[in-house]
């Protein structure tokens, strides 16, 4: 599917190879850590405290590819006009940077989940925020292998 | 890189109340800004960074897109089916071009 597209068929050639790693260096070393990550969330949420729960993260525990992991996100909220999910934000915290996606629902989305797909650039821990609409804000976490996209990583 | 192009998969009719899924998938590189090219050039960031989805004008779902989002975007979403008309996805360019697809769909 994506090997007809200019530059991505590169890094895929690059990355089976293996030599790869030298195009990734330099992404690597301007890599995001969790602090940063956390202050995207503060950002993202502001002074909120998340509490665990509500949110289902599914991902793999070990990633196919760096380039394009599957991810869906679904909180659980009956999307009515009194209660329901405002936003949803994806947080990585080893990529080059930390934010992913933020997705803004209505309670015209009727079902508070959204999938797509992602990059990793190394193992690292994915976190899901959803923030609802009294107020308060839930996330989940994983963690996921990736062996492909961070050089072994 | 050719024009993008958008497939999507929205259900044409749909009965009141039901919640559809709209799975969708532009053709994007989604260069991220921190690759060289062979002559060790910074290769410029070119994503979409907004998704857009309106049911009649109304906005149903939306996301804002970072860089690590894949090339080739495909994402899943979904809509409270209410009354009949016309579904868009917008995907927004960095370079500012704005890429649509509308769908009909009968609600019944």
């Amino acid at each position: 599917m994506a090997k007809k597209v200019e530059g991505w068929s590169r890094r895929d050639v690059l990355a089976a190879a293996g030599i790869g790693c030298v195009a990734m260096a330099a992404p690597k070393m301007a890599q995001a850590t969790p602090q940063e990550a956390d202050d995207l969330v503060k950002k993202l949420i502001g002074g909120a405290a998340p509490k665990e729960g509500k949110v289902q993260l599914k991902i793999k525990d070990v990633a196919e590819s760096g380039a394009a992991e599957p991810i869906a996100v679904s909180v659980d909220s009956p999307m009515s006009a009194a209660d329901h999910v405002k936003a949803i934000h994806v947080v990585a915290e080893g990529n080059p940077a930390p934010g992913v996606s933020s997705w803004f629902l209505t309670p015209k989305s009727g079902k508070a989940e959204v999938a797509f797909r992602m990059r990793l650039a190394k193992t690292q821990v994915v976190r899901a925020y959803a923030v609802m609409s009294d107020g308060s804000v839930w996330m989940a976490k994983q963690e996921i292998k990736v062996t492909i996209g961070g050089c072994g990583g | 890189m050719a024009a993008p192009t958008i497939k999507s998969r929205i259900p044409a009719k749909a009965k009141k109340g039901e919640i559809i899924e709209i799975k969708a998938q532009i053709t994007h590189d989604m260069e991220t800004g921190q690759r060289k090219d062979a002559a060790g050039k910074v290769i410029p960031r070119k994503i979409i960074n907004k998704f857009v989805v309106t049911w009649n004008n109304d906005i149903v779902t939306s996301g804002d897109w970072h860089t690590a989002m894949s090339a080739n975007p495909f994402v899943t979403c979904y809509a409270l089916a209410t009354e009949s008309g016309k579904i868009k996805l917008a995907f927004h360019d960095d370079s500012g071009e704005v890429y649509e697809q509308v769908s009909e769909i009968t609600v019944e």
